[in-house]
């Protein structure tokens, strides 16, 4: 046992708990908040540990099964999977801790955490897998299961958001397939560093352009980039509160984003047309998402809307493809991750105490929710980009590198597009928290104890997430990641030589 | 119509099923054990040992099938075989590495041989075996729901 | 060649049944089809000029076989495709519980 023995863990142990929990679940009523908890809660700190490996040895390759790459198949741990690994289960482990209290009111727990946990086993399973294939499985295992958990409380309208998410995640998913076959039948490979090495030598033909188009559907769909975003607004708001924040917060990031990345990046190799394909899209995504949340009235829906705008954000920064864009877009990704995580959970919070989700009822809420109301108010300054939280820095760095590009036009509609959100999160906040408490909200209490900790914890981290870019954390956590990216095809000789 | 018909189909059916659903079952068992020698496998076997209780579900209806194999049941042997691929994959880390092919080999075309697969091959015609005969019960006591309120 | 064109033609008619059809089931046996036509493209990809199956057996050489890899992988594919599929059903199952209509013009609670 050596100390790269843990890589694999992050896919076994959500795994076993996911499989664990229905079979006792059912007899005692304790465990399923138990193992959900404790097994994301050791994930978290795995995922921190995974930070520090990579930082004291560099890349790390795992060949399962003791087949060694490009034959066997391959975990990769380099630094854009640790910063990603600590992303996903940080935040699965607050969400967890909320949906002790929050999952209450539905029947079945123990059915909640094996579909949370396989959901957790998927996506980490996307982030640490080497391998084209297995990417492809992992990505449908978590999105089986976040299909599943749309329609966790089988109501009509969640039954309905739920078909139209599953139908387009298919479709979604084959376009994805049907990518991985063409580059396996030029390449005769599926190892993605091996496949990289063999497109170097090759050099990309008409196959690669088809391959890069079929791939920007298939992923763009999960990451709900414009053209392919039509079922998130109905996806998002319809699951249950923890599902809505791992979903806007992680489950689009890890399948779209790092899939993205890391095939254009590191396998098939950045151009100029797809770094300008991705950054329009992107551009497009942040504009239109914002205009589309601001007539929203639904608490939910407006935050759905919103996580479309903020993708726009990190696709563009990361698509703009220096140093300081990429940087940026990874950074934002956290970020958002973080604040949007806990708006959906102040959401929750508020479903949970006040029983609506409409703006328009509600009113004063901060008065009898204090620390709902309080986390709240950080969170939406924080995505609106207010300083100091941790939306202004990221949104500022990527604007930064957009004016230093010379990509004038983009950081206008950057600009725009955050001043709209502020305008969007305003009515939020004068409407849901600060306006006149409505007669009939009287009666509402603060929601229990574990759901106020896990708010508190990510509201620290929104007010403390600058903090990210000074000293040795910037270079461990953040830079690491970015390196990986901006290395670009160069992964394939880093992977070969990382294999022991 | 008699009395028999209903729970289940008809005789002719009854009588054929109860023939042919054990030959089924045990094709089903011999299509795993051989999963490492010959085309099929965990998932091939499995989802022929599931389509034997899908048969006397079929013929006879949902209490004998359930008494042969009830929906808890069901349930925990799908759990149980995931645990199984998984704790023989886990066991790979006695020899270092995870899902490592830790037994002995032996000769290949021999019943007792391919180390761990045999074992993986087991493992998941319980999950598979369990899920798809679970899955089918789910469709179908969903439709008997809709009936009743109809 | 033409093989491969027909499964083009299959993969059409799958995206045609998934945009065009309002019935649910219809929709289902879309996505259905469409899994069909990948898969057999994929195993289309692995064919060699006069390949024979590639299966490990006691008296024969191990000669001229097909790619046996995206065997493995269809598998796999198709047994994730038989749990989307369920689900999909499951799901389409409910919503006439609740609906009481097939009809996907019909089942439209949530706006754009």
């Amino acid at each position: 046992m050596t100390a790269s023995s843990i890589i694999p863990l992050f896919v076994a142990i959500p795994l076993a708990g996911a499989f664990i929990t229905p079979l006792i679940g059912k007899k005692v009523k304790w465990a399923p908040d138990v193992i959900g908890n404790s097994l994301t809660f050791v994930l978290a700190v795995l995922s921190i540990f995974s930070v520090m490996m990579v930082s004291s040895s560099g890349t790390i390759v795992y060949s399962v099964g003791g087949w060694m790459p490009p034959v066997g198949i391959a975990m990769v741990l380099d630094g854009l999977t640790s910063f990603m690994l600590v992303t996903v289960n940080l935040l699965a482990f607050i969400i967890a801790v909320f949906s002790v209290n929050y999952m209450e009111k539905f029947t079945s727990k123990a059915k909640f955490y094996c579909l949370f946990l396989l959901m957790l086993a998927g996506m980490n399973g996307v982030l640490i897998s080497g391998d084209m294939f297995n990417l492809f499985v992992f990505l449908e295992i978590a999105s089986v299961a976040s299909y599943a958990l749309v329609a966790f409380g089988t109501e009509r309208y969640e039954l309905e958001a739920a078909f139209k998410y599953a139908i387009m995640g298919t479709v979604g998913s084959l376009f994805v397939l049907l990518g991985i076959v063409f580059l396996y039948s030029y390449t005769s490979t599926l190892n993605m560093a091996d496949m990289a090495q063999v497109l170097m030598q090759k050099g990309g033909g008409n196959i690669v352009l088809m391959v890069s188009a079929l791939f920007i559907m298939g992923f763009g769909l999960k990451a709900a980039l414009v053209p392919f975003h039509a079922w998130l607004p109905d996806a998002h708001p319809s699951a249950p509160a923890p599902i809505s924040a791992m979903l806007s917060g992680v489950l689009i990031k890890s399948l779209g984003v790092y899939a993205l990345c890391r095939i254009f990046f590191n396998v098939i190799g950045m151009t100029a047309d797809i770094s300008s394909i991705l950054m329009f899209l992107g551009a497009l995504s942040m504009v239109v998402g914002v205009f589309l949340a601001i007539g929203q009235w639904d608490f939910k829906r407006l935050l759905a809307y919103h996580s479309i705008s903020q993708i726009g954000y990190v696709v563009l920064g990361i698509g703009l493809g220096t140093p300081l864009g990429i940087f940026g877009g990874l950074f934002h990704l956290f970020n958002h991750s973080v604040f949007k995580s806990l708006l959906f959970l102040d959401s929750g919070a508020v479903e949970y105490s006040a029983g609506t989700r409409d703006l328009k009822k509600m009113g004063g809420l901060a008065e009898k929710m204090p620390v709902t109301g309080t986390t709240s108010l950080i969170a939406s300054m924080s995505i609106a980009g207010v300083p100091p939280f941790n939306g202004f820095w990221s949104k500022l760095i990527i604007i930064i590198a957009l004016v230093q590009a010379g990509r004038h036009g983009y950081a206008f509609w950057a600009v725009v597009a955050s001043v709209l959100t502020l305008a969007s999160f305003a009515k939020v906040m004068k409407y849901a928290f600060f306006d006149k408490l409505k007669e009939q909200l009287k009666q509402i209490k603060e929601v229990p104890i574990f759901m106020k900790l896990s708010m508190s914890a990510l509201a620290l981290i929104c007010l403390f997430g600058g903090l990210l870019l000074v000293g040795a954390v910037k270079i461990d956590f953040l830079d690491k990641a970015t390196d990986v990216l901006l290395e670009g095809t160069k992964y394939a000789a880093i992977v070969f030589k990382g294999i022991g | 119509m008699s009395r028999e018909h209903d729970k289940g189909m008809s005789l002719i059916v009854k009588t054929i099923t109860r023939l042919t659903v054990g030959l089924i079952l045990l094709y089903g068992v011999y299509i795993v054990m051989h999963g490492h020698l010959s085309p099929g496998g965990g998932f091939a076997g499995g989802v022929i040992i599931a389509l034997s209780f899908i048969n006397i579900m079929l013929a006879y209806g949902k209490e004998d099938a359930f008494k042969k194999l009830s929906r808890a049941a069901a349930s925990m042997w799908e759990s149980i075989g995931a645990i199984m691929f998984l704790g023989i994959a886990l066991l790979g880390f006695t020899g270092g590495y995870f899902f490592l092919n830790f037994l002995n080999k032996g000769e290949p075309f021999k019943l007792f041989s391919a180390g761990i697969i045999p074992l993986c091959n087991i493992a998941i015609s319980f999950k598979v075996g369990a899920g798809v005969f679970a899955i089918f019960v789910a469709l179908i006591l969903l439709k008997i729901d809709v009936e009743k309120k109809e | 060649m033409d093989v491969y064109l027909l499964t083009l033609v299959l993969f059409s008619i799958g995206i045609y049944c998934i945009v065009r059809k309002r019935n649910v089931i219809k929709t289902i046996i879309g996505v259905i089809i469409l899994e069909y036509a990948v898969n057999l493209f994929f195993i289309l990809s692995a064919y060699r000029t006069e390949g024979r199956a590639p299966i490990f057996m006691q008296e024969e050489e191990i000669v001229n076989m097909v790619d046996p890899l995206p065997h493995a992988l269809v598998l796999t594919a198709i047994v994730i495709g038989l749990a989307t599929t369920a689900l999909l059903v499951g799901i389409a199952m409910r919503l006439y519980e609740k609906y009481g209509t097939f009809d996907i013009t019909k089942i439209k609670e949530l706006k754009g």
